[in-house]
């Protein structure tokens, strides 16, 4: 064998982690790794911009994600620090300082997630209490279909927001009983909530303060069991000389 | 009808034309090398046409002679550069038009850039060198980790320039006329270094016998 062979022997196949870095870097394909959680397994997709998809870890979840934000999705070792954050943010329910890729969303739509992402671990607020925060009170069902399409599920906690009525409603990581087991993991008793919903209750106050709270506020639920003043609207607890709490903000 | 004879050689390598300028003229690479550039003009047409969708084909059209060549320049950083050198591919098409990509010699435009970013990260590390591992993480991969074979020591026998040389026309394939492109420098100097490169790369195998 003469030299120039021998040298081209030395041509060697490229290590997979190539191609994979290539993808990532030019933001052809996103990342994704397997995370435990409340519901089961989930995918955590993320790319430069930070996380972009929380979904189900089932065999079709890769599909279901280019389906919807068209790209490629590959299986990948997450950005450095971005691991223990993405724990720490399906565990509290909220982003913290993990950066979310909200570019699939709308301004409007991102606007609203991030208020929804202020909502307490183990607390609910409604649709409309959510479009009356982001300014736009005749807004609640564009929050609801907001909800829907929220890309971060668990990290943007949109299981803590009800429908206007109060009833738990829709979830769209498998649907309302995950909503329910989710909820319950935080401490919320859903069937409590489902029942002051059916009673049309909206506000829970306290009678030695004369303050009125959402129902799952922290200070609606140290209100002994003599005291509590049960309220259908917020004019109702206004009328009745009720001032609303400065945490829960009630309408 | 093929004459016999053309069957005959039809699977076996040829004998090879030692014309001392390198050039491989066996019809298996000259074969090999239509495929490969009709590839390459398809592929100048699809990147135009739909960049996103035809990148990943130019990436696999292209990483392992990249790699395999920046493996023998920047043994230690073969892998980081050849990354990055595809995303900066990727940044500087998104920003061309068709006409242009469609205009681009991918084969050597590629080492262009790669060599371009070999040369900064050797300099800054010149300026804050730190320790490069004798085993790299990928070593299980690397058909060679630790140059048992002692290529590394013989092409380190070459002149910068002549090194180049060498490996872009023999390990990564890259024709005369690309190499002269790609480093900026006459196709006779080219040929030149080739034929003096591989002149003492053969004088240090006898020495090792």
């Amino acid at each position: 064998m003469n030299i120039e062979e021998r040298l081209a022997q030395l041509k060697t196949a490229a290590p997979d982690t190539i191609t994979e870095g290539v993808m990532l870097g030019t933001g052809l394909a996103d990342g994704y790794a397997v995370f435990d959680s409340p519901i089961g397994d989930v995918i955590v997709a993320f790319n430069l911009n930070g996380v972009s998809a929380v979904d189900i870890a089932d065999s079709r979840a890769g599909d279901r994600f280019t389906g919807r934000f068209h790209r490629k999705i590959i299986q990948a070792e997450p950005p450095r620090g971005w691991t223990d954050g993405i724990r720490r943010a399906i565990e509290r329910g909220k982003p913290g300082t993990l950066p979310i890729d909200f570019r699939s969303v709308t301004d409007f739509q991102r606007q609203v997630l991030e208020e929804a992402a202020r909502i307490p671990k183990g607390q609910v607020r409604p649709y409309l209490w959510l479009a009356q925060h982001v300014g736009r009170p005749n807004a609640a069902r564009a929050v609801g279909s907001t909800m829907a399409r929220n890309p971060v599920p668990l990290i943007v906690p949109c299981h803590r927001v009800v429908r206007s009525d109060g009833h738990i409603g829709e979830y769209s990581l498998g649907g309302p009983h995950q909503k329910r087991t989710l909820l319950e993991h935080e401490g919320i008793n859903p069937d409590l909530l489902e029942q002051l919903a059916r009673r049309r209750v909206r506000f829970i106050g306290s009678d030695t303060t004369h303050i009125f709270c959402q129902p799952t506020c922290s200070n609606a639920r140290r209100i002994t069991a003599n005291h509590r003043v049960e309220f259908h609207a917020g004019g109702q607890a206004a009328d009745a000389g009720y001032r609303p709490c400065k945490v829960c903000q009630p309408a | 009808m093929l004459p016999a004879g053309g069957l005959r050689n039809a699977g076996a390598r040829p004998d090879r034309c030692e014309t001392g300028s390198g050039r491989d003229t066996s019809y298996a690479t000259i074969r090999a090398n239509v495929g490969f550039y009709s590839l390459m003009h398809d592929l100048n047409h699809r990147l135009a046409a739909n960049l996103d969708e035809a990148f990943p084909e130019f990436v696999s059209a292209m990483r392992d002679p990249l790699y395999s060549g920046m493996r023998r320049l920047q043994p230690h950083d073969a892998e980081d550069l050849t990354q990055e050198a595809f995303i900066r591919a990727y940044q500087a098409l998104k920003t061309y038009d068709p006409d242009r990509i469609r205009a681009l010699k991918l084969n050597g435009w590629i080492w262009t850039i790669a060599l371009n970013l070999g040369r900064n990260h050797a300099r800054n590390k010149a300026r804050r060198p730190t320790p490069a591992p004798l085993l790299d993480r990928h070593g299980v991969t690397d058909p060679d980790p630790v140059d048992i074979h002692g290529w590394d020591r013989r092409l380190s026998g070459l002149s910068p320039v002549q090194r180049k040389t060498v490996i872009l026309r023999f390990i990564v394939g890259l024709t005369n006329r690309e190499i002269s492109e790609v480093l900026d420098r006459p196709e006779g100097t080219v040929k030149a270094d080739i034929h003096r490169g591989l002149q003492r790369l053969r004088k240090t195998m006898e020495e090792e016998q």
